[in-house]
């Protein structure tokens, strides 16, 4: 099966946005090769600037080329983009509701070796709570095309979290759709759903394969945005099945796990387990070892579900 | 507008600040009274703003880095129409748009919410850019403060600014001297401001008198002639200004006049 990762779609489909429209104006942090987005400078070189190694600076430039009129795109590691840059999105972008798409890459554990300095795990809790900012996290190359070109055609704050590793395409079929604040069901079982985002909806539709071969049939939903949350969905999920486990390369404190909890706390109370990095930095080491090691694997996701049957 | 006219219109600016800070009982006086000369040649002679473009993405636009100086962008903006003066009144009142620092969203004629300091001058980068991305005549302006330059965003932007060669870019720093804590150069010493702009590529104009008009003019004419670097105006100004009591007080940053101080600095201006 073809493999892509998430900031190679983004660089492909920004580099088409950029010949479609001449209002996107793209920011780097010297990174541009690595976040992909410096793919556009084929199409449109004046159209790109690479602020160096200072992301608060790039964010509020970001802000003054929204405030004249542009669309912009301001893209680091998502680490640095969010994280060292927090405050800076927050008053000069999401205060002003700036149309500006922070498309961060290398989110989560799954950069790998280059360790816990640069595995953000903090950044979906970041930017949800930030008033007006939409947060996405696509699952694969489709996806993250679909995304972006939907990030791109509304105005106001977005922000696009994006991994490192390669994922393989599980949305280059017709029937596939993309709607922001839409969440996707991809399995329909019962008992238990599992509602996943990011590179972990992969993982979550392996455990379903293991779970099926011994008879058991759960629910998987790709949870795409997180903010806003498709209450709709949600709730439904919450009103026909026992417990819900969410599954995330994030923070289960303040990630999207903690968002589906503080909604369906208070609109349709049911059991819900998180899966994600549990309040512990990681370290260095490849994806798969990494996720298998801090319980957010296939494994870790099937025995979770044998738990609570 | 005439100097004339500009020196009735800053005693009524000095004054606005004045009541505006003493009915909300609090807000920051002295470095709003220390650049209203500066706003009022911005907005009445070196910028082109008006009723007619005001509304518009892309013209002239000025940014309050040190949005703590609000009532005096306030005041300024109150003078042009683009809003009752008696909106002035309800600054930082509930419900009221003239928030404590600018909100771009809610009034008319502010070019960019602000408040944390460090992030305007980077804001008008930004514009700057956008502007000769569009290749118009469109020019940038932004308003600093002296102890706003220990924020290290400061110095990014002012290396971006150069880096991008942006000469549609003037910026102007309250260099007052005087900070929250004390005197700048005791609390971080951020100087020489002039040699350091000028290392990062910077034309830097010292304005050594920010209160006489025809200075001012002098330095905005300089900013515009020169060609393939930003501006910085380095405005030599008097915290307080034009209050005795209040002038070259630190404590005067962010404290409100009570009634008798207010009754006091009206008496000084002249105006009631």
């Amino acid at each position: 099966m073809a493999k892509i990762a998430t900031r190679d779609a983004y660089g492909k489909t920004l580099a088409q946005l950029c010949e479609e429209r001449n209002d996107i104006v793209v920011l780097d942090a010297d990174l541009s090769g690595s976040t992909k987005s410096g793919v556009m400078k084929k199409v449109a070189p004046e159209r790109h600037f690479n602020m160096g190694i200072a992301e608060g600076n790039m964010m509020a430039v970001a802000a003054g080329l929204a405030a004249n009129g542009k669309t912009v795109f301001a893209s680091s590691f998502a680490m640095f983009a969010v994280g060292r840059a927090y405050e800076q999105i927050r008053n000069s972008i999401g205060y002003p509701m700036m149309n500006v798409k922070i498309c961060a890459s290398h989110a989560g554990i799954t950069v790998g070796e280059d360790g816990a300095s640069h595995q953000t795990i903090e950044d979906i809790g970041l930017m949800r709570v930030i008033p007006g900012m939409t947060v996405v996290q696509p699952c694969d190359g489709p996806e993250a095309e679909a995304a972006v070109r939907a990030v791109a055609a509304i105005n106001g704050p977005c922000f696009v979290r994006l991994g490192r590793s390669a994922v393989e395409v599980i949305n280059d079929h017709p029937d596939y759709k993309f709607e922001l604040g839409k969440a996707n069901v991809l399995r329909k079982g019962s008992k238990v759903a599992l509602i996943a985002t990011g590179c972990l909806v992969h993982e979550a539709l392996k455990a379903y394969e293991t779970l099926k071969s011994e008879g058991i049939e759960v629910t998987v939903v790709n949870l795409h945005t997180i903010k806003p949350l498709d209450e709709q969905c949600l709730v439904e999920l919450a009103k026909t099945h026992d417990v819900l486990i969410t599954c995330e390369e994030h923070s289960i404190l303040t990630g999207m796990g903690s968002a589906v909890c503080e909604l369906l706390s208070e609109k349709q109370p049911v059991r819900i387990l998180r899966i994600g990095q549990k309040d512990v930095f990681g370290e260095s080491g490849k994806p798969a070892e990494l996720l298998h090691k801090y319980e957010m694997d296939a494994e870790a996701i099937v025995k979770a579900v044998k738990g609570v049957l | 507008m005439n100097y004339q006219d500009r020196e009735k219109l800053a005693l009524n600016v000095r004054a606005n600040i004045l009541k505006m800070t003493n009915q909300a009982a609090s807000g920051h006086p002295g470095g709003s009274l220390s650049a209203v000369e500066l706003l009022i040649t911005l907005y009445f002679h070196e910028m082109n703003i008006n009723e007619e473009n005001v509304d518009h993405v892309h013209r002239d636009k000025f940014v309050l880095s040190k949005g703590h100086a609000s009532p005096v962008l306030y005041s300024v903006l109150a003078a042009k129409g683009f809003f009752p003066e008696s909106e002035l009144m309800k600054f930082r009142n509930l419900n009221a748009n003239l928030q404590g620092h600018p909100n771009m969203r809610l009034v008319r004629g502010v070019d960019m919410s602000t408040g944390s300091l460090g992030q305007g001058l980077s804001v008008a980068v930004g514009m700057s850019l956008a502007n000769k991305l569009d290749k118009n005549d469109f020019r940038t302006y932004v308003l600093c403060g002296d102890g706003e330059s220990q924020e290290g965003q400061i110095w990014e932007a002012a290396m971006a600014a150069a880096h991008y060669k942006l000469d549609n870019l003037c910026a102007v720093l309250d260099f007052n001297g005087l900070q929250i804590d004390g005197n700048v150069t005791d609390v971080m010493n951020p100087t020489p401001l002039d040699k350091k702009f000028e290392a990062f590529g910077w034309n830097v104009v010292d304005l050594e008198n920010p209160y006489d008009y025809a200075s001012i003019e002098d330095a905005f004419a300089k900013a515009r002639a020169c060609k393939g670097k930003p501006t910085m105006i380095l405005a030599h100004t008097v915290k307080g200004k034009g209050i005795s009591f209040m002038e070259n007080q630190a404590g005067w940053h962010g404290v409100a006049p009570n009634a008798e101080q207010l009754k006091a600095a009206l008496e000084e201006l002249g105006v009631n």
